[in-house]
This record gives C-alpha cells, sequence and structure tokens, in this order.
C-alpha cells in the first residue's frame, strides 16, 4: 500500500475536529496516539455481538472470545516476530510490563550483589520499578551516562557492564524526550557478553519502526497499546520462554493457576503464569485491530514518512529564533522536546493550545533526564504520528515565532 | 493569533513574571516555607518576617511560568504590612477568584488589595494553569502556619 496521509486521516475521526474554533494540530502522540475507525470498530463490534469472559465457558461466545484474545497474542508475535505466541504477556501498559519484569525477574532471578543497570534517559517507568527493587533486595541500581547530544555514553556502558556484576539492563529503545534511537542491538550484545539479560522499553519505538525481537536478541521488550492507535488498558511484556519458565508469578488469582487447594497452588504455564484475572479482552482486540492497521499501512512506510517529517522538523525548528532543541541524535524518530528563549513551557502550551495545537508540556515522566540538561523548569514537547503532516509542523513553527514576539 | 489571550496575559502580569517584585532572600525572616507544584516543576521558596502580628517583609525565590512568578510578585506586595488575619482573608479570597473568576464573599474590606489581584483572575478560564496562580498562596499559608512545605496538588 502506498501512504497517502490524507487517505489515513479520514481513518482518524478526531482529526476532523476543531478545538477553540481552530483545526485541531495534535502534536502529542508520543503521550498518547488518536485511534482509527477500524480500532472503535472492532472494540465495538466485539462487545455488541462477540463478548463473554475467555478461558472459563464451554460455551460459543466464550469460545469467540477466546479465540480473539488469542488471536491477538499471535498477532503480537507476528508483530514482534516473536518466536512463539507463549512469549507474549498480556499487561496493562508498558509501565505494568516493566514493573512484572522487576518483581519476577528482579526479585526472582536476580540475587543481592547484584545489579540492574539502566540509563539516564529512562522515562519514569523504567527508573522507579528497579529504584523499589533496589531498596527492597539490596540490587544495586547503575545508570549509564547521557552525551551533551542526547546519546548514550557507550563508553559509561562498557564501563558500567565490566565487573560482571549486572544482571540485567534496563534502557529506552528510543527516548520519549530527545527522540534519540538507541544502538539496541550493539547495547544487547555488550549485555549478553558481560552476562546480563537485557529489556528494552520499546513504548516510543515500536510506534516508530519494525521491531524484530529475535534479531535484536532481546530478552524482555515492552510496549504499549495506546501509542501504537490502540486503545488504552494494554500492554505487552515480550520475554524469552525460558525466562518466563523460570520467573515465578507476579500477581496471584484465576487464570494463573493450574490446580489450587487450599493447602497451596501450581501455576500455569506461561503466558497464563502471569495473567491472572480476567484480562483486557476488548483491549485486546483493539490492539490486535491496531497491528493489523499499520501493518497494512506497512512499519517500513510508516517509517519513511516519519523520516521525512523529522527532517522537515529539524529544518523548520532550526529557523525559529530563540528555539532551543534538546538532544541533537543521528538516529531519531518524531519526538522534539524544545524551550523557547523568553517563554516558559506551561506559558507556551497555553499558547499553542489557543491556535488549536497540542503538545506536552513539563518534564514529560523524564525528571532525571531534565536535571541532566539543566531543564527543572521543563520542556514543551511536539511528538508525530502516522497522520502527522509538514503542514502542521510549518504551522508549529509559525506559531512559535508568534509566541515568542507575545512574550518579547 | 493570540489576541485573546491577552485578557490571561495582561501587561501587568507580562511585567510581573519577567521582572518579580520580592524576588530575594531575607536576612532575617521569621517564618519560611517550600512550595512545589510537583506536575509541572515550579518550584518556591517564601521568606516571611513577622513583627508580633504583622508581616513586615517577605522575599520570595524559584522558578516558575509567568503567571507563578507573577502572582508569587503580587503577592508579595499585596500582604506586605498585612497582619496575619488579613493574609489570611487575602488567601482566601484569591483563591476563589483563580478558581471561580469572582469573589462573591469579598466584602468593603481589602478591597483595594483584591482590585490589585484581579488582572490575575482570569486564570479561572484555564483549569490546568489555576495551580500556577495559587501556588504562591498555598505557601502562604504553609509559611504562615510556620510550615514547610505546600504543595498546590
Amino acid at each position: 500500500m502506498s501512504f497517502d496521509v490524507r487517505a489515513i486521516r479520514a481513518d482518524f475521526p478526531i482529526l476532523a475536529s476543531t478545538v477553540r474554533g481552530k483545526p485541531l494540530v495534535f502534536l502529542d502522540s508520543g503521550a498518547s496516539a488518536q485511534k482509527p475507525r477500524q480500532v472503535i470498530g472492532a472494540m465495538t463490534h466485539c462487545m455488541e455481538s462477540a463478548y463473554a469472559n475467555v478461558h472459563r465457558g464451554a460455551y460459543y461466545l466464550s469460545e469467540t472470545a477466546t479465540e480473539a484474545y488469542e488471536a491477538s497474542r499471535r498477532a503480537v508475535q507476528v508483530f514482534l516476530n516473536a518466536a512463539r505466541p507463549e512469549e507474549i504477556v498480556f499487561t496493562a501498559n508498558s509501565t505494568m510490563a516493566i514493573n512484572l519484569v522487576a518483581h519476577c525477574y528482579g526479585r526472582g532471578v536476580l540475587k543481592p550483589g547484584q545489579a540492574v543497570l539502566a540509563t539516564e534517559m529512562e522515562h519514569h517507568a523504567n527508573i522507579v520499578p528497579w529504584q523499589m527493587l533496589r531498596d527492597a533486595t539490596g540490587i544495586e541500581l547503575r545508570f549509564v551516562r547521557v552525551t551533551d547530544t542526547g546519546e548514550l555514553d557507550m563508553e559509561d556502558l562498557a564501563a558500567k557492564l565490566a565487573d560482571g556484576k549486572v544482571g540485567l539492563v534496563a534502557v529506552t529503545h528510543m527516548s520519549n524526550v530527545l527522540g534519540t534511537v538507541t544502538p539496541a542491538e550493539r547495547i544487547a550484545q555488550m549485555a549478553h557478553a558481560a552476562g546480563a539479560k537485557v529489556l528494552f522499553d520499546g513504548s516510543q519505538a515500536a510506534v516508530h519502526r519494525r521491531v524484530d525481537v529475535q534479531a535484536l536478541d532481546a530478552d524482555f521488550y515492552v510496549f504499549t497499546g495506546h501509542k501504537l492507535y490502540g486503545p488504552t488498558g494494554i500492554g505487552v511484556l515480550y520475554a524469552k520462554h525460558a525466562l518466563l519458565e523460570a520467573m515465578p508469578p507476579f500477581l496471584g488469582g484465576g487464570d494463573m493457576i493450574s490446580g489450587v487447594s487450599l493447602a497451596g497452588s501450581t501455576w500455569a504455564p506461561p503466558p497464563a503464569k502471569f495473567e491472572a484475572g480476567t484480562p483486557a479482552i476488548v483491549e485486546a482486540i483493539g490492539l490486535h485491530a491496531a497491528i493489523d492497521y499499520v501493518t497494512a499501512i506497512g512499519m517500513p512506510a510508516i517509517e519513511a514518512h516519519e523520516r521525512a517529517l523529522v527532517e522537515h522538523a529539524m529544518r523548520k525548528l532550526s529557523e525559529v529564533e530563540g528555539l532551543s532543541l534538546l538532544g541533537s541524535a543521528q538516529d531519531r524518530g518524531g519526538v522534539f522536546s524544545f524551550s523557547l528563549d523568553n517563554a516558559h513551557a506551561h506559558d507556551l502550551s497555553t499558547l499553542l493550545d489557543r491556535a488549536g495545537i497540542a503538545v506536552r508540556a513539563g518534564r514529560h515522566c523524564a525528571e532525571p533526564l531534565h536535571q541532566r540538561f539543566g531543564l527543572e523548569g521543563g520542556t514543551c514537547r511536539a511528538s508525530f504520528g502516522l497522520y502527522t503532516t509538514p503542514e502542521e509542523i510549518d504551522f508549529l513553527a509559525a506559531a512559535l515565532v508568534k509566541a515568542r514576539e507575545f512574550f518579547a | 493569533m493570540f489576541d485573546d489571550l491577552r485578557d490571561l496575559y495582561q501587561e501587568l502580569i507580562l511585567d510581573h513574571g519577567r521582572k518579580p517584585r520580592n524576588f530575594r532572600r531575607l536576612e532575617d525572616a521569621t517564618n519560611h516555607a517550600r512550595g512545589d507544584n510537583p506536575m509541572c516543576g515550579d518550584r518556591m521558596e517564601l521568606q516571611l518576617k513577622l513583627s508580633g502580628d504583622v508581616v513586615e517583609d517577605l522575599g520570595f525565590q524559584g522558578r516558575g511560568c509567568a503567571i507563578s512568578m507573577a502572582s508569587a510578585s503580587l503577592m508579595t506586595e499585596t500582604v506586605k504590612g498585612k497582619t496575619t488575619a488579613q493574609a489570611h482573608a487575602l488567601s482566601d479570597r484569591f483563591r476563589a477568584l483563580a478558581m471561580t473568576g469572582t469573589c462573591p464573599e469579598c466584602g468593603a474590606d481589602l478591597a483595594d488589595e483584591m482590585e490589585r489581584l484581579q488582572p490575575l483572575a482570569g486564570v479561572h478560564e484555564f483549569p490546568s494553569r489555576v495551580k500556577c496562580a495559587t501556588l504562591a498562596w498555598h505557601t502562604l499559608n504553609a509559611a504562615l502556619e510556620g510550615g514547610k512545605e505546600a504543595s498546590s496538588e
């Protein structure tokens, strides 16, 4: 399918709406993306005519819903090129997926004396669970430094792996603030050579480029449905099967057991072992529709569209006087955090909102990274989706020029 | 493009945002408090010099958007020389003003002071920005009560 951004925009009902009388220019897809009719329709269809609980009833609707839920798991497997569907665990979001690993692998497999190695550019979701693990177990927590260009300091990464104590490297595949795409394959090789496993936070990356967990040799890979044009409430943990087998369960309850007596219980095999309770059935079906949607367009086509947008945005934003971009990585996706010399991020976002432009203001759940760059007061962030157009970026740039005049 | 925002960003607010008054450290402070808005990273350190029942002087330092800086600046100007009871009353009335745009409870007393704060009333139309305007007043309450930390959460 050729990439037709007009046709794509027509799939997203909300993009036709107006905000304060102005056409919506939605540049906050990095926080959560808008939803196409295909996702909305699949979820509505499920609730109207194919809904029941899964893995329980021996009746038509339950079997239909179970098949649809498991079909979503297989779709995720293909999307990530995982070796088997049992390696896909559904969670509520990326945050829960990382917490699951911190709990089950961190407490269940890692030992005191070992270390977890994260980085300064992580989202809070890939920092706080490891701090909680450290505080509860005495497992050490280290952070790889970020360079002035907003890239990982690979020498520092090597140095922090050198003593062989690191049991897990937890790193973003693409920064939600800098747009930096990290050298995931190389990080995995270095981690493995040092005897560590590696977890990638793919919340941003999985939306913007093809992810192949086998080619990356990822041990854990997480992403969330709502940034991939799917619903909220559904996320994914990919883990190598042997790791899932070795890990103790996360939450206890129904569906995750093989047998229960009052004396004790035995666990179901993965992935059920990690999916206690009634799962997000409708949301899983919505995620399947979202994966089908981006797959039909083609991840390479989406990547090419966004690459062109990134180049356009670099050019346009660098022409705005007084604007500083945070990060200048070679390999980057469509996320731009910036500050304007005479306007605070919150004042700026209030102004842009008046022009119909939705951007995020603040520290984007990455406070340590803002501290690293001396920007405790926060930045504004424009983030793109497959429906973003060059004209929207032009409009943002023009509004920024006007905003600077406003505060002059 | 932004003309209708002149109600929120009046010249007085932009001026106080750029050049906040009483933006300094008090050497002889008797009370102090820190104010934080964890959502946006605004932070201020407020110091008071109480003499008996009177707020003799105020100074603040910190960082924040134009609204929060201007609000803190105007707060220090308005509260200076008032009794603690008047300061509490102004705080209550200002918060009503910021949240609703009006202050039906505001009587004749302190009318001049409320008039001075009126330019910030426009913030009530921007729910995500109300806390920017009220942070300084939350911090004032904490300082008057001898407290340490205020949050606009």
